[in-house]
């Protein structure tokens, strides 16, 4: 820990003032104003916005799709996880870069593209839709979009827990008589259980507030692909100020309580680390 | 007997370090093969087709028409340049954060260090839609600030000015000022009263300037949202942790013994600051800064909410995007999706070259959750 006494280094009430100063007006503030704003509504007008048929159907379909995305990511994203750590196999270093490609990639441009593969006569859709599969303006295609923007989520927090396992226990576990699917299922996943979990619950929350993406594949129709975010900005077209707040707080508070569980979970698998 | 033999077979495998595999944790040849076969077709499909397809569907009519998409459509050429407008001053002012809260946090314990540092993190964890609603809350018609904005809106205009050029007064004296105090002759003996005496006066000085000489027009609407400061201030938002959140772990892997050893030999705040802990950081720094780069100019859920849609005033590139996509012309929606592709390509690329060369002792940020 470098903290050094105030007296020899400078600038720490500068920097720390800056710091708070620009922290307050640009995040505090505003949130403490969608807070206010909220507070400012009658509780009949709040449950009112957030409880109605509309918005129930789009709470059900956020959580239900990022919690399908959140388990497909953890069941692919352990796979590119153990793959990257275990093996080595010609191009591994480009499939690695790649994975990070989703965080850098403008979600407005993966929205883009998933829509135009997975409809009719795209690159995928040609082949799907013959068999009944349609990846565009379903529910369907907000989870593939979902999966790509919170796969990068779980294989970065697996990989360095995966690549830290000590070998000593596997071994010993198979010199102890135990089958490769034995030492995997008693010895390898239990320590990557931590891992796992807190990959699903980053990428969940990411889901949850996701926009950019699913606009462009979900086909936004209420009642059948309509998200949370979508039913928000819905609302702020209709200059319903106090009802899309409403909506917003509900899915802050929800955010919120998803970092602390986060946090949580770090803290917990750092523990099983050692 | 047999572990041997196993080793010798896999031993051109196992030849770096870090892929050094013992026999227990060998699985078999066809189980790695497929596994290993199924995890590139995962990307394949999931990130490769598509980005293969953004170039397919750019290109569908020839590069002629493609150009032609690019640059002859004036609110996609309007949007190009709005992106690179509203991103630099975006990218700026969360820089100067970053460099500031990371010297703060690493370098100083502090009551409430641990608060300040996941406070950093919040807007990783608000919705885009939702940090873009926030500030038309607060500066839209309908919201706090809406009337005053819309009645005398360039009234704030002195105030702001003041208290940047006070901040600005304020660094450059902290900054400036040598580092011991028996070597501090004249000017810098000014005790912080005499500072802040001087300050007030710059304030008063600008805000009756306005006054007399009317710089900023007054009574006059000043649009921040559906306008280009409301992009600035959503991109700022949502792109707020990325340089903190890299430069906090660097400083803290490289420690203060540099700066200490520089001020010690008499260097004050600015030559310390240059000369040993921007080298010291400058990786970090860039990474921080091309990781920020990227989001910002691909972030649409809060720009989305404070744009207003007007085409050639208000449309970034993700807008226009969709813009273009809404209006069936895919092959122009395509060609911005392009440009911003190439771009997170070269973010990629950027950031892989870079990351061999930071201080690696800090955890979490490679498995740091957020991109």
């Amino acid at each position: 820990m470098a903290s050094v006494n105030r007296k020899v280094l400078p600038g720490f009430s500068l920097t720390l003032g800056y710091t708070v100063f620009y922290l307050g007006l640009l995040v505090l503030l505003p949130i403490t104003a969608v807070f206010v704003k909220a507070g400012s509504l009658s509780l009949h007008d709040f449950w009112g916005a957030v409880w109605t048929e509309r918005a129930r159907a789009a709470y059900l379909l956020t959580f239900g799709t990022s919690f399908v995305a959140a388990l497909v990511n953890v069941l692919l994203g352990g796979l590119i996880a153990w793959v990257l750590t275990r093996y080595t196999f010609p191009g591994k270093r480009i499939i690695d870069a790649l994975v990070d490609l989703p965080l850098a990639l403008p979600t407005a441009v993966g929205g883009l593209v998933y829509a135009s593969l997975y409809v009719e006569n795209g690159w995928l859709g040609r082949f799907l839709v013959p068999l009944g599969i349609r990846g565009a303006y379903t529910r369907l295609g907000i989870v593939l979009v979902l999966v790509f923007v919170g796969l990068p989520f779980v294989v970065r927090t697996v990989q360095p827990v995966l690549a830290d396992i000590d070998p000593e226990a596997e071994e010993a576990s198979s010199s102890l008589g135990a089958t490769r699917w034995q030492t995997f299922a008693f010895v390898i996943l239990p320590t990557l259980f931590p891992a796992l979990i807190t990959g699903f619950a980053l990428a969940f929350a990411r889901s949850i507030g996701e926009y950019g993406s699913v606009v462009f594949i979900s086909g936004n129709m209420p009642f059948k692909t309509e998200i949370a975010p979508i039913l928000i900005v819905a609302r702020l077209e209709e200059f319903a100020y106090g009802e899309a707040t409403a909506i917003a707080v509900v899915l802050l508070v929800i955010s919120f309580s998803m970092l602390l569980v986060i946090n949580f979970l770090e803290s917990w698998s750092r523990r099983h680390d050692r | 007997m047999t572990v041997e033999t196993a080793e010798v077979r896999d031993a051109p495998r196992a030849k770096s370090a870090a892929t050094k595999i013992r026999r227990a944790q060998q699985d078999p040849a066809w189980l790695r093969w497929s596994l290993t076969g199924l995890a590139v077709a995962v990307v394949g499909v999931l990130i490769v087709l598509p980005v293969a397809n953004v170039f397919a569907g750019a290109l569908a009519e020839g590069a002629a028409v493609y150009w032609k998409n690019l640059v002859d459509d004036p609110d996609t050429r309007h949007a190009i340049g709005l992106t690179l407008t509203v991103v630099p001053i975006a990218v700026t002012a969360n820089v100067v954060f970053g460099v500031a809260a990371a010297w703060a946090i690493a370098r100083f314990s502090f009551p409430g260090r641990t608060l300040l540092t996941a406070l950093i993190d919040l807007p990783f964890s608000v919705s885009p839609v939702v940090a873009g609603l926030m500030f038309v809350l607060i500066f839209g018609l309908q919201g706090y600030f809406g009337a005053f904005l819309r009645r005398d809106g360039y009234a704030i205009m002195p105030y702001l000015v003041a208290a940047l050029l006070v901040l600005l007064l304020a660094v450059a004296y902290f900054v400036f000022r040598p580092s011991h105090p028996r070597a501090r002759r004249g000017l810098w003996k000014t005790p912080p009263l005499g500072l802040a005496f001087v300050f007030a006066t710059v304030f008063v000085l600008l805000v009756l300037g306005q006054q007399a000489f009317e710089v900023w027009p007054a009574n006059k609407s000043l649009k921040i949202i559906f306008a280009t400061p409301g992009l600035v201030l959503a991109t700022a938002f949502v792109t707020f942790p990325f340089v903190a959140r890299e430069l906090i772990p660097v400083m803290n892997a490289i420690g203060a013994d540099e700066e200490l050893a520089a001020l010690s030999l008499g260097a004050n705040g600015w030559q310390m600051f240059w000369h040993v802990t921007v080298p010291n950081v400058k990786w970090g720094l860039v990474y921080g800064i091309i990781l920020c780069n990227a989001r910002a100019m691909g972030e649409f859920g809060a720009v989305y909410v404070v744009s207003g849609h007007i085409a050639g005033e208000t449309d970034t590139m993700p807008l226009r995007i969709e813009k273009l996509f809404q209006e069936y012309n895919m092959p122009g929606s395509f060609a911005v999706a392009s440009v911003l592709t190439l771009l997170a390509i070269l973010t990629l690329v950027v950031k892989r070259k870079l990351e061999d060369r930071i201080p690696q002792s800090e955890q979490g940020r490679r498995t740091g959750a957020h991109p």
